[in-house]
């Protein structure tokens, strides 16, 4: 019994280890960033928060190295995936934290797992004075979150296809684009960086248009489509989207997180032509659907309050609002106290039901996600038309995700348990947030924003809020982003482990 | 007595809501939070200007923060000219005290709530900020760094 514990602590921390590598190596790009700036501290830095994440991942692949050749199993790989992120959150928050921007190391975590998660709720001070390499490592943090850390290093520094498939789930992901899991986390990676390319020029090209120097065009184009993207959130200015007061800014923002919200599946099948799928897809259909609903009740409550003068202005907020929530994105164009102010219960309502809806499976999004949506849905059409029909009558459904899948019982119980489950995390935020005295509709609003890993703020999250609550919501940006059933592996792991010790 | 206070009272903050704010600072905070009563008002705010002053034609966005929010001040490139220094890391930007129309869902500019400007002063420069290097840093950062290299050369040439 003990030399199978031992075993599995050796396989975990070998992957583990492996993990925080690349978390160590991927530093060199801020690093880098800090150097062409002469940032000389925060180049000092990022020196010693790279040399500490290369020093535990190196410990952690020498003393772990005989869970190399040890078969992973699913058990592993959950518990691989939900530490590696915990880990990983503490050692990236190193840099933040040196760097002089949180007010405490807890507030520098906070962050780190904002944009592991793509979240993009913040607590960092004063925004508009951060160094390029921390706004690097912010924007390249939520990039990296959300194509996946898992992803990368199976990308890179694992060979073998033993147990990957399973880290792979573990992190929240269980579409296979190619047969090898290995494969499908380049194909990942590909489809990301050739978007990153093309995005990055569009808004360089735009900044410099709307007035922007060269090089900061650049460099702000780069970080908002890494946010934008990976819809994460994350801005260089406090104002976020706002600063650029630019109609082209918030509409080429608006395409890239809305592609960005689709499943890699979606992307690789009209990568290789296949573009019938985009109409086809039951989850562009039910995001189609939710979204045009959702803006249409959200502009309803605009209207009703006038909270704007002319349809341009209604359409450019709410429907900016409404998408930046229902992708999970969280970029903002108005204050986060507006919503609280000016835009009324109904179109709240909408905006926190988008939220929690969110974008697609296999995506860089959060929320219950639109292929869930639409398999409730179509089972609950199902079980209408078996009351109607006659009993002799076989009915056989399908839905369209890359290929016609039979509706089954058991997808119907998995997308309905994973949505209890948001919803239960939904509760427990807006308790929290009650708790500690904010308004039920504010704390509705800011549960709904950290259980969907949306970002959108009404004001409740900055660095004055009770330390208790920032720690309900890391945990619910982590529990959520990962779907639940890593981190419930690692909590079981570790309370069966406790619980041995303690009837010894 | 304590009637005749309540009239001064609300005498006075009726007569600051309707005939607007000029001469008054306002922060940012006051402008968002109540920005029905401030909307279409002249106001004076004050702040430091961060990031990049963005050029359209004849007219600029100049970003200002009082230190809890930023918002954007829509003045002439003339006015925008005065401004020799902007926040940003290593900067400390002008501080700037601007008079002018703000609007609470401006209709000329997509709904943003921003500030026309009349008239931009400078109140206080900006200047470069020299950040003080830390020896003991350095000397950490080069120990750890020399220890990780060689951990890792030790991992590469064991093929671990």
């Amino acid at each position: 019994m003990q030399v199978e514990k031992n075993i599995t602590i050796k396989i975990i921390g070998y992957y583990i280890g492996k993990i925080i590598t690349v978390l160590g190596i991927l530093q060199l790009l801020p690093l880098i960033t800090s150097l062409i700036y002469r940032e000389w501290t925060i180049v000092f830095n990022f020196t010693i928060s790279m040399s500490i994440s290369l020093i535990i991942g190196a410990v952690l692949v020498v003393t772990c190295n005989s869970g190399k050749k040890r078969k992973v199993d699913w058990s592993h790989g959950m518990i691989i995936a939900a530490s590696s992120w915990f880990l990983g959150m503490l050692l990236c928050a190193i840099p933040y934290y040196i760097s002089g921007n949180y007010l405490s190391y807890l507030d520098a975590c906070f962050d780190v797992m904002s944009g592991f998660t793509t979240t993009g709720v913040i607590l960092i001070q004063d925004l508009d004075h951060v160094s390029n390499g921390i706004n690097m490592w912010r924007h390249f943090l939520t990039y990296l979150g959300g194509q996946g850390m898992i992803v990368l290093t199976l990308t890179f520094l694992v060979k073998s296809t033993s147990g990957s498939y399973k880290m792979y789930v573990g992190e929240g992901k269980d579409e296979k684009l190619l047969p090898n899991v290995i494969s499908t986390a380049r194909a990942i990676w590909y489809i990301s960086v050739a978007y990153l390319v093309v995005g990055t020029l569009v808004l360089w090209i735009i900044g410099i248009i709307i007035g922007m120097p060269i090089d900061r065009a650049f460099l702000h184009g780069i970080w908002i489509f890494m946010a934008a993207w990976s819809t994460g959130g994350f801005a260089p200015q406090t104002q976020n989207i706002l600063y650029y007061h630019s109609t082209w800014y918030e509409i080429a923002t608006v395409v890239f997180f809305v592609i960005g919200s689709f499943n890699f599946a979606l992307h690789y099948a009209v990568w290789n032509k296949n573009r019938k799928e985009i109409f086809k897809n039951i989850e562009i259909q039910s995001f189609t659907i939710t979204a045009t609903f959702l803006t249409l009740i959200t502009i309803a409550g605009l209207i009703k309050l006038n909270v704007y003068p002319d349809f341009i202005s209604i359409f450019r907020k709410g429907f900016y609002l409404l998408l930046s929530g229902h992708t999970t994105t969280g970029f903002m164009n108005i204050y986060a106290k507006q919503f609280f102010t000016e835009w009324g219960n109904i179109a709240l309502v909408a905006v926190i039901v988008a939220m929690l809806i969110g974008g697609s499976a296999a995506s860089t999004a959060g929320g219950f996600k639109g292929l869930r949506m639409g398999i409730i849905f179509k089972g609950f059409i199902r079980d209408i038309k078996r009351i109607l029909l006659p009993e002799s009558r076989i009915q056989i459904d399908k839905f369209h995700h890359i290929s016609d899948v039979v509706l089954e019982e058991k997808h119907v119980r998995s997308a309905m348990f994973i949505v209890l489950a948001y919803i239960a995390t939904f509760a427990v935020g807006t308790l929290g947030g009650v708790f500690f005295g904010y308004p039920l509709s504010s704390a509705a609003f800011e549960s709904a924003s950290v259980t969907g890993n949306v970002g959108l703020s009404i004001g409740i999250t900055v660095a004055s809020m009770p330390n208790t609550l920032k720690i309900i919501y890391i945990i619910i940006m982590w529990i959520a982003r990962l779907e639940f059933m890593s981190v419930l592996a690692l909590v079981a792991y570790a309370f069966f482990g406790v619980r041995k010790k303690w009837l010894r | 007595m304590v009637a005749l206070k309540m009239f001064l009272a609300s005498t006075f903050t009726a007569l600051l809501l309707t005939n607007g704010i000029a001469g008054n600072s306002v922060t940012s905070d006051d402008l968002i939070n109540n920005a029905k009563d401030f909307d279409k008002k002249e106001i004076v705010y004050s702040g430091e200007v961060i990031g990049d002053i963005m050029k359209r034609d004849e007219y600029a966005w100049i970003n200002v923060s009082d230190g809890v929010n930023a918002i954007g001040v829509w003045a002439t490139n003339e006015e925008a000219d005065i401004i020799k220094f902007t926040g940003m890391y290593n900067y400390t930007g002008d501080v700037i005290e601007v008079t002018g129309i703000f609007n609470r869902a401006c209709s000329e500019h997509g709904g943003d709530l921003d500030i026309h400007a009349n008239k931009i002063e400078v109140t206080k420069k900006g200047h470069p900020n020299v950040a003080k290097i830390n020896y003991l840093k350095i000397i950490i950062s080069g120990f750890l760094l020399i220890l990780a290299i060689a951990i890792n050369i030790f991992i590469l040439k064991k093929k671990l």
